[in-house]
């Protein structure tokens, strides 16, 4: 990052000293794209607010954009309210902790043994990691596998099955690569087995690329939705639902009433809309909170797993 | 990272030149090693490998209550599942889906993070900068249910906002055509922001001196970015195109499965939503697992092959 800094800043002062007048407007010109790209992404998301906190009167009239009309909090009053939300919200909190602090460990004790080269059938783990990343058996058998161990519509089938990813294991092993190998040989020398090595050297020194593959496994089990569409499907495991899954339910059974309500010629819910924006600011808010504190991490991240992967 | 291997060769030589290698010595010392493997191994060999003795289904009867290699094969040498998939009209349609929605994505979503690489590379202000990069990264953290249901919102005929603003009716999403436009646009609007990132890595590695010397030589913006930064990631842009060629018949679920509707099925159908379809919900466990099966065996084919036609154009390739 600080090479980065730096060439910017070079070339910054470079281009203070000859910088013509077309240079400048060009300069203004390439940020005001820049700033309709970010309204861009920014926008929706500012409807969705809007129309959180909007009456369900200026909902079905039509009339919010990215400015709430009718100011309420109603609609998170009853998402708070609802059972069903609260219980799928919570469910899907604890779950996502749980499953990014198990991912995580078993992330590291798979990448730190590959980083010793001399680890006897070292080689051989490796391979068959990575031979996974680029075959795989398909969802059938993935299926028909939890289906023989009983796991089919438990909170396992959302645990287990998806809780190591090969492309993170090696983001991993590559960051230990980057750890000095004196620091290792010194702790060694003192008596220090592989074990405290890695307790005492590597982990503190990996907390950015910790941080960064939580925050990847983290969303992706918030974010999860088709391993619980084809995991949970009897009625008694829809208390295991995943936020993803009742939302996605619950605005398709929205969508299906509201078609055959406006074929028999009644509005929309209203009530039922802004309901829904609520859940779909339950569902993102927490992500939206946490990814741009890690920016600087995963930037670094992204790069390792491209380069390596 | 090299030099890091090189190293720990050397150091682990060292240590078995002076203590001589026996297994004992050996394990005392990295049997936690050993330990710490056991739990990852477990997970590939559960979890990855032995779906893999299931594959066996696309070749034989479909009957999931023995253990597939007690099943009887089917006629057509065992090939008779890919005969009748290939017949099928639902599985032609997605296979077509499949590739279709694929090529675009590559022909007009691939050059996007590309362009919008050079553009941040371009901004002059640092701080402005980041603050574009933090919201440009935003969409990726959307899940695709998130933004189906805001989509469906914004892009509805009637009453959506969009068609509000532009004062017309166009149904974004209820024809085929337009589907697949929206679909693609959807696409790009996630991860564009995301896929800079790594092009932006690549661009801190570019040489100011490389700049210097062109302004030196009087090019401007345009050149430099022609002649300076659209070089200097050349081998980044030829890896991630193997990567989605190898892609090519690979299919997500959630995007084509979320942003679906009944007007729309014969352009969003793809492989991956036909195999849910017919082996998770119509328990034809051996046709779509033959279906899959095609499927993962192309995708390495395609992977190979890409890979080695990168190679010959002299590119670094990913292997």
């Amino acid at each position: 990052m600080s090479v980065a800094n730096k060439t910017i800043s070079n070339k910054k002062l470079h281009d203070g000293m000859i910088k013509s007048k077309k240079t400048r407007v060009g300069d203004w010109t390439i940020a005001i794209v820049c700033f309709f790209l970010m309204l861009l992404c920014l926008l929706p998301m500012l409807h969705v607010l809007a129309c959180s906190l909007s009456s369900a009167d200026a909902l079905v009239r039509n009339e919010v954009f990215i400015w709430p009309k009718g100011w309420n909090i109603e609609a998170y009053r009853t998402v708070l309210t609802t059972e069903k939300y609260v219980r799928s919200l919570g469910w899907t909190a604890i779950l996502t902790v749980g499953c990014t602090l198990l991912s995580i460990t078993l992330t590291i004790c798979a990448a730190y043994p590959l980083t010793y080269t001399n680890l006897k059938g070292g080689r051989f783990i490796n391979f068959i990691i990575l031979f996974t990343m680029y075959f795989s058996a398909g969802t059938i058998p993935s299926y028909l596998l939890l289906s023989k161990m009983n796991m089919l519509n438990t909170p396992y089938a959302l645990i287990f099955p998806n809780c190591i990813s090969v492309f993170n294991v090696i983001i991993m092993r590559s960051f230990f690569y980057g750890v000095p190998d004196s620091l290792r040989e010194a702790a060694e020398i003192d008596g220090a087995g592989p074990i405290r090595v890695l307790i005492r050297v590597y982990l503190p020194l990996s907390l950015p690329v910790i941080a960064t593959l939580s925050l990847f496994y983290a969303v992706g089990r918030w974010n999860g939705f088709s391993d619980a569409l084809m995991y949970l499907k009897t009625a008694d495991s829809e208390k295991f639902w995943p936020i993803q899954l009742l939302l996605y339910n619950v605005i398709k059974n929205s969508t299906q009433t509201s078609e055959q309500a406006a074929q028999e010629g009644f509005f929309a819910n209203g009530v039922s809309k802004t309901i829904q924006m609520a859940t779909v600011m339950f569902a993102t808010v927490p992500i939206l909170l946490v990814y741009p504190w890690l920016q600087r991490y995963f930037v670094t991240g992204v790069t390792i797993g491209a380069v390596k992967g | 990272m090299r030099s890091a291997h090189a190293t720990e060769l050397s150091s682990s030589s060292r240590i078995n030149r002076h203590m001589g290698f026996s297994w004992k010595t050996y394990l005392k010392r990295y049997w936690t090693l050993y330990l710490l493997l056991l739990l990852p191994v477990a997970f590939f060999i559960i979890f990855r490998y032995t779906p893999m003795t299931y594959i066996l289904l696309a070749f034989k009867k479909n009957n999931i209550l023995l253990p597939p290699w007690k099943v009887e094969w089917v006629k057509n040498n065992g090939f008779d599942w890919f005969i009748k998939a290939f017949k099928d009209r639902g599985f032609q349609t997605s296979l077509r889906n499949t590739i279709f929605l694929n090529l675009l994505d590559l022909i007009i979503g691939m050059p996007m993070p590309i362009l919008m690489a050079i553009l941040l590379n371009e901004l002059a202000f640092p701080k402005y900068k980041r603050i574009t990069q933090t919201v440009l990264y935003l969409p990726h953290f959307l899940s695709w249910v998130i933004i189906s249901s805001i989509t469906l919102r914004l892009f509805a005929t009637n009453d959506g906002i969009i068609n509000k603003l532009l004062g017309t009716q166009i149904p974004f999403v209820g024809t085929e055509g337009n589907w697949r436009a929206t679909y693609i646009f959807l696409g790009i609007w996630k991860e564009c922001g995301w896929n800079t990132i790594i092009y932006l890595a690549a661009l801190t590695a570019i040489s100011p001196e490389l700049y210097e010397a062109a302004e030196v030589d009087g090019a401007g913006r345009w050149r430099k970015i022609w002649h300076v930064t659209l070089p200097g990631i050349r081998p980044t842009i030829v890896v991630l195109l193997i990567m989605n060629l190898g892609h090519i018949l690979g299919s997500e679920f959630d995007r084509p499965f979320t942003l679906s509707n009944k007007l729309v099925e014969g352009a969003s159908k793809t492989i991956s939503i036909f195999v849910y379809e017919r082996g998770v919900m119509g328990q034809q466990y051996a046709l779509s697992t033959a279906v899959g099966l095609f499927q993962s065996v192309v995708c390495v084919i395609f992977l190979l092959l890409s890979n080695s036609l990168a190679k010959k154009f002299g590119e670094r390739g990913i292997w």
